[in-house]
């Protein structure tokens, strides 16, 4: 009887991942090329939206940051590969501006493994120096969404504006290789196809088990009762600022994944609407379920290409409907709803319990 | 000394658009602590029917030289955000009070939809409303000119100012206002009808909003995504300002602005708005509920 | 007076906004010692507990503790650190989590970020084991704690504190709200508890006072007004006259009427169980 209580939790548990994995993986078989390299864009989204899930479904603070920090890694690794396409030369858009050199800033971007780094490195930062700002003069709830929205719009602002440093509002343009392979051969987009689907099942894999840590139960009580933590002899503050940081590398690493798949990034990907509307995925598929951010941000995504095919207008309506119907009407999201409908079919769990605070006493 | 002079007149003149903008939320956010997203889209409202005015009544009212219509509209974008602002209370956002991220989210949704609406029905591009004759050229002073669209938005703010002063002070509808926010649970005691005055005080922003969005007309073009330009500065005066009442936003907005012109003439444009920002943030290290806030034991 | 103290407040006033909460007040407790604090509304009691605890800084004054340690301007956190745990009136636990997760999270207070991704050594889990059976929620170790009962709450959090091994454990009505029974069994709790630890208890059940209380403070308008046995505390003629002259609004009875009033009396006040 246990063993069964046991495989059954296992099976709800994993059986949903390993799906999506095999359906992943399978993928190339069965997808046109066209719609492979559109789920591929979508899987990138699908890690931004893990992320954004940890800080906001686990720990409570809802970031409107994350579209910048999914653009500091994209611009990270466009800026290696410009250097890359540009074949030693001045990227084009800094001739057009006048520059006669390459700026100090763009100089070790040569690397590829000091880009790749900076994929992390540098949304991390900004996050881990604005959190902790933020949380120290225990700024929190909306105050905390507004003033990572304000980042938002303040970066894209500047980036725009410095536009020999930057290429303005068209962005970085004419990328042609990653790390010497073509952007063009089939082969490297499938390449690229597979590192997407591997770097969601390792941020899968390490949120999972974030969140099953002390320290995920430890976000999850700070979003019950941030005074009962600190009078239990906790900081909030790093606790905070850690998880904005790791949620913010991991949206770098959906958007380092992003540009060579599009082969350009622009200003315009990484705004105020894009980082608000990944909530949306996040609620759809259902906060607080790292499964459901996947779920989510991939529905989502597709409902609007298929959308945006035939009828533009609708999408806009739909996509402001389900921002009050995730509010509303289905809090829970998709993964949500269906695991309390299971729970309630089985009736093996009195109390529906959060992905979180599933009782494993030995972690 | 005249650069000094439009230095500061620039800030004033920046400051009075932040606080056109933002004295609304001051309203819903201030006072009923109600994030409302949808408040960009209000101003965008009210820029929509100035535009309407013009196109259909300015003729009829004298013209576009005599610019009557544009007098009238300012009133009639208050009532029609207004009304639109009282319905959204009552449908949405009554249900999500104490929810402020639900809020957030759902009234970011309504405001997408009033976006796809506007586009729907006036097209995607931005289209330009006449200003009236009377408001071209400027006042020459030393060797400056302040124009007249400047000054009357300012003039504008000051008259909203004073009616939401004399409005929240010396009326029974205010004082009720005041009362419920204060303490909900002593107000409906004593006969308030609390729900009421929820609808009241958010409509009254969202009109506010599209009394905004009128004068806006005066300085550029307008689309159905203009509100998601003047939504984030508007939040930062709120934040900035504090919960604590109409001066802490003055303040604020007057703050922001004289601080963005000044630093953009020091700098550059972006680089001032990168510095305001870093501004703002070091402020609230410093206090971090702003700048004016009700101390309440 | 030579006695070293576990917690010593100096002169400590806090005012807001010109509002005197606590006015020049100066307070000891002695290592080992379980005290009871009580006074009318807006005594100040509350406030007293929050400038312990850091919650509120004091306007002057300082508070030191185990001796040695000023503690007046540390924050919240490090405090908790140093020792001293403090109960809210409101229980104050993490209801998503589970009864076994929320002990997990006290019991790991003193361990870095990088170090909560590791596994809870056998030694903790066997002490949450046995802080489960002292606050009699074994039976519950894997509920939610958003589902167990009031009682069970303020046990919950109170065994939160225990299993952090505080120098010195503050409790603020841990009977506010519960039944007899459940009153009756956090008594117990409490006595079994003050053999090992240095406890302050904030109360405003004058019956639970009157059955566990050995030292009592009495607190009025920010002031300690006496301190004492219970049976001191009870006959003194300031400590009636403050519950009586509240209760009784102005008219006050004459003085010697005022000295003759039965003891009893005092415990019957009528006095709401969750207001500060």
């Amino acid at each position: 009887m246990l063993k069964q209580t046991a495989m059954r939790q296992f099976i709800s548990e994993w059986g949903p991942v390993i799906l999506l994995g095999l359906l992943f993986l399978c993928a190339p078989l069965f997808l046109s090329d066209f719609r492979l390299s559109l789920l591929g864009k979508f899987l990138t989204f699908a890690i931004v939206a893990i992320g954004l899930d940890l800080i906001w479904g686990y720990g409570g603070m809802l970031s409107l940051g994350q579209g910048l920090f999914f653009g500091l890694g994209a611009y990270a690794i466009a800026m290696h590969m410009k250097l890359e396409a540009g074949g030693g030369g001045l990227p084009d858009f800094m001739v057009w501006s006048g520059l006669q050199e390459l700026p100090l800033f763009w100089q070790p971007f040569h690397s590829p493994f000091f880009a790749v780094a900076m994929v992390m490195i540098l949304p991390a930062t900004v996050a881990a120096m604005l959190g902790f700002l933020v949380f120290r003069s225990r700024i929190q709830g909306v105050y905390f969404s507004i003033i990572t929205q304000a980042l938002t719009l303040l970066v894209s602002v500047l980036l725009v504006g410095q536009q020999e440093y930057t290429g303005g509002t068209n962005g970085i343009t004419n990328l042609s290789t990653i790390f010497g392979y073509s952007l063009m051969a089939q082969e490297t987009q499938v390449a690229i196809y597979f590192v997407t689907v591997m770097m969601l099942a390792l941020v899968y894999l390490f949120c999972y088990h974030l969140t099953r840590s002390r320290f995920g139960r430890l976000l999850v009580a700070m979003r019950d009762d941030e005074a009962r933590v600190r009078f239990l002899g906790y900081d909030p503050v790093i606790i905070k600022t850690v998880t904005f940081a790791i949620s913010a590398a991991i949206a770098g690493i959906g958007g380092a994944l992003f540009v060579p798949q599009v082969g350009i990034i622009s200003p315009s990907s990484l705004g105020v609407v894009f980082s608000i509307e990944m909530v949306v995925w996040v609620a759809v598929g259902g906060r607080g379920t790292l499964i459901g951010a996947i779920i989510g941000a991939l529905l989502v995504n597709a409902g609007r290409s298929a959308f945006s095919e035939q009828f533009p207008n609708v999408w806009q309506y739909f996509l402001g409907a389900m921002f009050i119907g995730v509010v509303v009407l289905f809090p829970q999201g998709i993964v949500g709803s269906l695991r309390l409908g299971v729970d309630k079919l089985c009736l093996i769990n009195q109390t529906p319990k959060l992905e979180g605070s599933v009782s494993q006493p030995s972690i | 000394m005249g650069g000094w002079l439009l230095q500061a007149f620039n800030g004033l003149s920046l400051g009075s658009i932040l606080l056109m903008i933002s004295l609304g939320l001051a309203f819903s956010f201030g006072l009923m602590k109600v994030i409302n997203m949808a408040h960009g889209e209000f101003i965008m409202l009210g820029a929509y029917v100035t535009y309407v005015f013009q196109n259909n009544f300015a003729t009829m009212l004298g013209g576009l030289d005599l610019g009557l219509w544009f007098l009238i509209s300012i009133p009639v974008a208050f009532i029609v955000t207004g009304l639109l602002g009282i319905l959204l209370e009552i449908s949405l956002i009554r249900f999500l009070y104490g929810r402020p991220l639900d809020t957030l989210l759902a009234t970011w949704g309504v405001g997408l939809v009033l976006q796809q609406a506007t586009r729907s029905i006036f097209g995607a591009p931005n289209v330009q409303v006449v200003s009236p004759a009377w408001l071209s050229g400027g006042f020459m002073i030393l060797d400056i000119t302040l124009p007249y669209k400047r000054l009357f938005i300012i003039a504008v703010v000051l008259v909203a100012i004073a009616v939401i002063y004399i409005h929240l002070n010396y009326t029974a509808s205010g004082r009720r206002l005041r009362a419920v926010m204060q303490n909900r649970e002593m107000a409906s005691c004593l006969g308030v009808a609390s729900r009421q005055v929820d609808a009241t005080t958010f409509g009254l922003g969202a009109g506010l909003a599209g009394v905004a969005g009128c004068v806006l007309t005066l300085i550029g073009p307008i689309g159905p995504s203009i509100g998601t330009h003047y939504i984030v500065d508007a939040f930062m005066v709120v934040v900035l300002g504090g919960t604590g009442g109409l001066v802490g936003t003055v303040l604020a907005a007057f703050l922001i602005g004289i601080a963005n012109t000044s630093l953009e003439f020091a700098t550059t444009a972006t680089l001032a708005k990168v510095l305001v920002f870093g501004l703002i943030i070091a402020f609230l290290q410093w206090r971090p509920s702003g700048l004016v806030v009700q101390t309440a034991r | 007076m030579t006695q070293p103290k576990i917690l010593a407040v100096k002169n400590v006033t806090v005012s807001f906004d010109g509002f005197t909460v606590l006015d020049n007040l100066n307070f000891s407790m002695n290592y080992g010692e379980l005290r009871f604090l009580i006074g009318p509304n807006g005594a100040g009691k509350t406030t007293f507990l929050d400038i312990i605890t850091s919650k509120t800084k004091p306007t002057r004054g300082e508070v030191i503790f185990d001796k040695t340690v000023n503690i007046s301007h540390l924050p919240e956190h490090k405090i908790v650190q140093q020792g001293i745990g403090r109960k809210f009136q409101t229980p104050a636990i993490f209801s998503s989590l589970t009864v076994y997760e929320n002990l997990e999270a006290a019991i790991s207070f003193r361990e870095w970020s990088i170090q909560l991704f590791r596994w809870l050594s056998p030694s903790n889990r066997e002490r949450i084991t046995e802080t489960l059976e002292l606050v009699g929620l074994q039976e519950r170790a894997d509920v939610r704690a958003g589902a167990l009962s009031h009682g069970e709450k303020q046990w919950l959090e109170i065994g939160m504190l225990l299993i952090q091994k505080p120098k010195l454990l503050l409790l603020d009505e841990p009977v506010a709200g519960m039944t007899r029974r459940e009153r009756n069994r956090t008594g117990e709790l409490l006595q079994n508890i003050a053999k090992n630890y240095s406890v302050l208890v904030v109360e405003h059940d004058m019956e639970f006072v009157r059955s566990f209380a050995k030292t009592v403070t009495v607190l009025h308008t920010g002031k300690v007004l006496c301190e004492g046995t219970m049976e001191q505390i009870q006959r003194d003629p300031r400590v009636v006259e403050v519950y009586l002259g509240r209760a009784h609004g102005e008219a006050r009875p004459p003085k010697h009427e005022r000295v003759s009033v039965p003891t009893q009396r005092v415990g019957r006040m009528p006095m709401p169980a969750l207001a500060s």
